[in-house]
């Protein structure tokens, strides 16, 4: 059986089209403002790569939070319970799972079997989100990866006062005034997204194993970041980022959604 | 080649102003009030308790700086010198590092004082809407506080958030007000808790080529609501008034009007005279009247000795 999970989040869109356990093709693209049309072309390149067309794929599955964007879906799943399904597969051990996407950030109490027992979530603040990262690095002029990268460097310990995105940028310009070095500024940042995602995480409980998932996950500094908050081990399963997609696809593959 | 000019879109006008019916030299308690914020400084002059001069100046990059430039643009028009001052007290985010005040005094009292002479002693809530904070402030009929709550911590419903918006948007901050009333339909509901989220979702309605005054009076009434909840904690009692640069946006006072039901005070002086001789009424200077007041009361009352250098 051929399936497809369709992840349209905040930024970016992930697809991921399976059969029988195996990945054929996974793409992924910015989600823009005509998420319809972006979703579409996207979906229509994966296949094509993989030398498919829409009609050899049985079910289509979307999640995100603009799932029903995805006119061409057979139903969707919250994002809550593609990250569960995902990351169940992957990393059976995991029972609690931390998304940090561009706008959301959200801990997952998960089941053996991949069910969601509880969940927290923020969706209503960039303090704690990917975006905010963006942010800062466009103050400190690096690059996002840059900035993951020297923060691992970092030789003292300064904190981020500012809750707030905004004032935080603000905060970042006055430090390289004061000619405190990039790295230490951007250990700063980690620490203080860490510790916003952390309690949100707390309000759920933290049980091992804590598998970490979305474009945050691939940020070395921020894992390291959080990992100190956390007191705890953080796994990160390969390409983090498709988690919603491929949990969309496990519900295909099941048949568990909603229309 | 060419030089490209960048427009400041927040950059609002900054002004100054002496009072000419009175002469300082004929004062007995000449006392001042700067406000350091964290966005704008107001340094206020008072002679014998009335309005003496001012000056409203951007904040800089330290406190002391901007103290001093606020200070310098106030004194401008008069020849009068900061050694004549007996007495200057020191309020705002920046309050401790004003190098001319001989003490500082919390912005909070500085507002509610400030808000009861300008607006007289009817005044029960004062809503102070800062640069980066806002506060709403429940007063009694002599300007004294009596409970307030406050949000520094995130940048919506500040006037910050306001300047970000104008340099999205690329219209003069002031100009926003005015053009958010001229709409034919109901603007969308944006997010009103997160400027950062509040921008991108301003991004995708002008890519959807929406009208740009629709996205102003959407931007106004997400600012309106986060305020109200502000308001609606503490309990808002009439006279109303709001103080601060945000006071100045028609576009959000009008539709927090709307939503909390009450209206607030006209924008004009409790004192019958200041109106009549046409003295400017500028809500962000609240806090430095305020300061240069609580200054005046207490050299009168003996708690302060002058520190009048000539």
């Amino acid at each position: 059986m051929i399936v497809a999970g369709i992840d349209v989040g905040g930024k970016n869109i992930h697809i991921v089209v399976k059969k029988d356990g195996q990945i054929l093709g996974k793409t992924t693209g910015s989600t823009g403002i005509k998420k319809e049309e972006v979703v579409g072309q996207l979906y229509d390149e994966v296949l094509k790569k993989a030398g498919l067309a829409r009609k050899d794929v049985e079910r289509v599955v979307a999640t995100g939070s603009a799932a029903k964007r995805v006119a061409f879906a057979n139903g969707a799943i919250p994002d809550v319970a593609a990250d569960a399904k995902g990351v169940i597969k992957l990393i059976p051990s995991a029972r609690t799972v931390i998304d940090v996407g561009a706008e959301e950030g959200r801990s997952i109490k998960v089941s053996p079997e991949g069910k969601v027992l509880d969940f927290a979530i923020n969706e209503k603040c960039a303090a704690g989100t990917g975006t905010f990262v963006e942010a800062m690095s466009r103050a400190l002029e690096v690059s996002v990866d840059e900035m993951s990268k020297i923060s691992l460097q970092s030789t003292q310990t300064l904190s981020i006062n500012a809750q707030c995105a905004v004032f935080g940028e603000s905060e970042v310009v006055s430090l390289i005034h004061q000619k405190t070095p990039k790295r230490d500024i951007a250990r700063a940042v980690m620490n203080a997204i860490a510790g916003r995602i952390a309690s949100v995480a707390r309000i759920v409980g933290l049980e091992k194993d804590v598998v970490m998932v979305g474009g945050m996950a691939k940020n070395a500094g921020f894992i390291d970041s959080l990992k100190k908050n956390i007191e705890m081990d953080v796994l990160v399963p390969a390409d983090p980022d498709y988690m919603g997609a491929l949990g969309a696809a496990e519900a295909a593959i099941a048949g568990v959604y909603t229309d | 080649m060419a030089e490209v000019k960048t427009q400041e879109f927040w950059r609002w006008p900054e002004t100054n102003w002496v009072n000419p019916d009175i002469d300082w030299k004929n004062g007995k308690l000449i006392t001042a009030g700067v406000d350091v914020g964290s966005v704008s400084t107001q340094a206020v002059i008072m002679v014998d308790g009335e309005l003496y001069a001012y000056g409203n100046t951007r904040t800089g990059s330290d406190s002391p700086n901007s103290a001093r430039k606020g200070m310098g643009f106030a004194l401008e028009k008069s020849d009068i010198k900061i050694d004549n001052i007996d007495y200057c007290i020191g309020t705002g985010y920046g309050r401790v590092n004003v190098p001319m005040a001989q003490q500082s005094i919390t912005e909070i009292s500085c507002h509610a004082r400030g808000a009861n002479f300008m607006y007289g002693p009817e005044v029960r809530t004062v809503m102070d809407m800062g640069g980066q904070d806002c506060k709403a402030i429940n007063v009694d009929g002599r300007g004294k506080v009596l409970n307030f709550i406050m949000n520094d911590k995130c940048a919506a419903g500040t006037g910050r958030g306001m300047e970000v918006f104008a340099d999205l948007i690329r219209v003069p901050v002031w100009e926003i007000g005015p053009r958010s009333f001229q709409i034919s339909k109901q603007p969308p509901v944006i997010s009103s808790t997160c400027v950062v989220f509040a921008k991108s979702e301003v991004v995708g309605l002008l890519e959807s080529g929406m009208p740009e005054n629709e996205i102003m009076a959407a931007y106004c009434s997400a600012m309106a609501h986060r305020i109200m909840e502000l308001l609606n904690r503490l309990g808002v009692k009439e006279k109303f008034v709001i103080t601060g640069g945000i006071a100045k946006n028609e576009g959000v006072v009008k539709r927090l009007e709307k939503e909390l039901g009450i209206k607030t005070a006209e924008r004009v002086w409790y004192k019958k005279e200041y109106i009549d001789r046409k003295y400017p009424f500028d809500t962000q200077l609240a806090g430095g009247i305020g300061a240069a007041l609580f200054g005046q009361a207490l050299l009168k009352m003996g708690n302060a000795k002058s520190a009048r250098k000539a």
